[in-house]
């Protein structure tokens, strides 16, 4: 006879089994979508895949042939510079926060770097379009490197914070107590022993931006020739594939799909390298 | 690589004398040069302490200085729009931007129905997985499970679009929208012509889009519930799933409704892919099969072809709507989220 406290009664027995379905079920119907959208996307974006696609620009609609390579260099421009706004800001704010910041002025500033990063892009585009374009009267590489670098600062500095609260203090107090300074502690110990995870921060920052359209549509604005100059109007990945989706025609939908392949090849790779660096560690010597 | 630990005993035998810069230095010629290197408090340390702190509070005030900035602007450059209609903006139907006449509740319709009806689809869904990943997944499946959603959160909005005006919007039009027709129609929500793209698309997409940021979210909230309560609740003899409603759910409810929220904050602010499956016609219409039209899409899509200022001034005010709206809703998503994961160690701290 089995003991009556591990009976459990059918209908309880049922309603588990039934919700631990239903659980397993959510999970694999969320991975659908990604499976369908990546096999999407290399089937249809495969056939145009060549050399000239990554090296020429585009040629006027109904010729054949024809390349992104202007946006694909526009786009890694835009990282670039960019980078060079978002990557110290986010950098010396994760700073202050972590070494500085455990006051109400640094709540402030963790409050308002998460409210930051919640703005959406396109709303930050239309600031950058205010700040930069209306003053210079002209679209350029600049104001799109100014909306983007904007977006990569929290993504850096609550990620940078976040890695530095990971060193041990008592590397610190080793430091300070060799008679370095605080500012030299931070820059050559701390940092230093964090630098892996704040790449990593920069990566996610990249992952974030180096998708990004709408901030675009009216700084860099989309350009069908080569352009390497900060003030001229650029090219960009994700703009050309709005552009090309939007187009009546097949060839240019081709074209769209080849970009959204390239495209999420170079975020892929960023990601998996990223996960790379995590996988060994944030911090040097941690294990 | 070189470890701290190995660095401290290498400077050691110099560093004895270092924090007493008092006292006159020996005549030694080695304690000449070493000592200045060490002096805390000189003048020099002092001000480059301060120099660099001054720095990274620069760093930190930017931050601040951004954001206030983007109101700045928005405010200043909708001025117009805001001193010719008022809040009557806010309530106004009409958008014609031919008789210079703007009202901007179709895109507030549009983009709070879009959102709503991304989280209606998106919420159970994520917190299944969570669910599945914390409690349910073996050990060696949850990496991999977790990366997919991740990488789910690293697509491009504008691939997500793409997919959805050539794969998804077909599919919508030739299986799913005359099967919601047909047992549903009597709704009055599932209606009219079937395109394919509008209000329904643009709600799966979305839908799809703030899964990851839930379901990562939920989960963490989730591993902040104690293990004990667990355990006491299989202990009075619960199943696994009683269990996971009584003492999981339950103690996590305040930060699945904050991650709730944070995705909502998400959905209002897309842009790229629902301005491609949308449709982009500012009515308001019952039938999620119509076309519609959201304050980012609008932004996104008229803002490079507005021609005099009124019309300009007024896609600024959406924007500025649009900021304000996410502000509110990501600061209360991040309350929320605080309120359940403060008692346990923040990541970085563990």
């Amino acid at each position: 006879m089995p003991n009556p406290i591990h009976t459990i009664s059918l209908g309880r027995k049922l309603s588990n089994w039934t919700a631990l379905g239903l659980i397993t079920m959510a999970a694999l119907i969320v991975t659908v979508p990604l499976f369908l959208i990546l096999g999407t996307v290399v089937v249809r974006g495969v056939g145009a895949l060549n050399w000239a696609f990554l090296t020429q620009i585009p040629k006027p609609i109904g010729e054949q042939g024809g390349g992104m390579g202007n946006a694909i260099a526009g786009s890694i421009l835009l990282l670039g510079f960019a980078s060079l706004i978002g990557v110290p800001l986010g950098i010396g704010a994760g700073v202050f926060l972590a070494e500085y910041g455990r006051n109400k002025f640094g709540n402030a500033v963790r409050f308002t770097a998460d409210a930051l990063n919640g703005v959406p892009s396109v709303v930050i585009g239309m600031t950058a379009w205010a700040l930069v374009v209306v003053p210079q009267k002209h679209f350029s590489l600049f104001s799109g490197s100014v909306a983007l670098g904007i977006m990569m600062i929290p993504v850096i500095s609550r990620t940078t914070e976040e890695v530095l609260l990971l060193v041990p203090q008592s590397i610190r107090e080793a430091a300070l107590g060799l008679g370095i300074p605080k500012w030299r502690t931070i820059l050559s110990v701390v940092l230093r022993t964090a630098s892996a995870g704040i790449v990593t921060s920069i990566m996610l920052a990249f992952a974030r931006i180096a998708g990004e359209s709408a901030p675009l549509m009216f700084t860099a604005f989309g350009n069908e020739f080569w352009n390497m100059s900060p003030n001229e109007p650029v090219a960009s990945l994700p703009l050309q594939i709005y552009k090309y989706a939007i187009q009546p025609y097949e060839q240019a939908h081709a074209q769209a799909w080849t970009a959204a392949l390239v495209l999420i090849s170079m975020i892929v790779l960023t990601v998996i390298v990223f996960r790379f660096i995590v996988g060994r560690g944030a911090i040097k010597g941690a294990n | 690589m070189r470890t701290m630990p190995e660095h401290g005993p290498s400077r050691e035998p110099e560093a004895p004398e270092g924090p007493d810069k008092s006292s006159p230095v020996p005549s030694d010629e080695q304690k000449l040069k070493v000592v200045p290197k060490n002096r805390l408090g000189t003048r020099e340390n002092v001000i480059a302490d301060q120099v660099f702190r001054g720095i990274v509070v620069l760093c930190a005030l930017a931050v601040l200085a951004i954001v206030g900035l983007i109101f700045f602007e928005l405010v200043n450059q909708s001025h117009l729009s805001i001193s010719r209609f008022g809040l009557k903006f806010l309530v106004k139907k009409i958008w014609d931007p031919v008789a210079e006449d703007f009202g901007a509740l179709p895109f507030i319709y549009g983009t709070v129905v879009s959102s709503l009806l991304g989280l209606v689809i998106a919420v159970p869904l994520s917190i299944g997985t969570a669910l599945f990943l914390t409690e349910i997944c073996p050990r060696r499946l949850r990496a991999v499970l977790s990366l997919l959603v991740e990488l789910l959160a690293a697509i491009p909005s504008v691939i997500y679009g793409l997919w959805g005006i050539f794969v998804l919007a077909p599919f919508l039009r030739v299986h799913v929208q005359p099967f919601l027709a047909r047992y549903f129609g009597w709704t009055g929500l599932f209606s009219g012509p079937k395109y394919g793209w509008g209000m329904l698309a643009a709600g799966v997409i979305i839908a799809i889009m703030i899964l990851p940021i839930i379901a990562s979210i939920t989960r963490e909230v989730i591993t902040a519930v104690p293990r004990v309560q667990r355990e006491a609740a299989l202990a009075l003899g619960a199943t696994k799933w009683e269990m996971l409603r009584t003492a999981v759910l339950r103690n996590a409810r305040p930060g699945i409704f904050g991650a709730t929220i944070l995705g909502l904050g998400r959905a209002l602010g897309e842009t790229m892919a629902v301005t491609m499956v949308i449709g982009n016609r500012p009515e308001i219409a019952k039938s999620l099969f119509a076309p519609g039209y959201t304050l980012a899409s609008a932004v996104a899509n008229e803002f490079t072809e507005a021609v005099g200022n009124l019309y300009l001034s007024a896609l600024m005010e959406m924007a500025l709507v649009l900021f304000v709206i996410t502000l509110i809703v990501n600061a209360l998503a991040g309350l929320l989220v605080w309120s359940i994961t403060r008692g346990t160690p923040a990541r970085g701290l563990a």
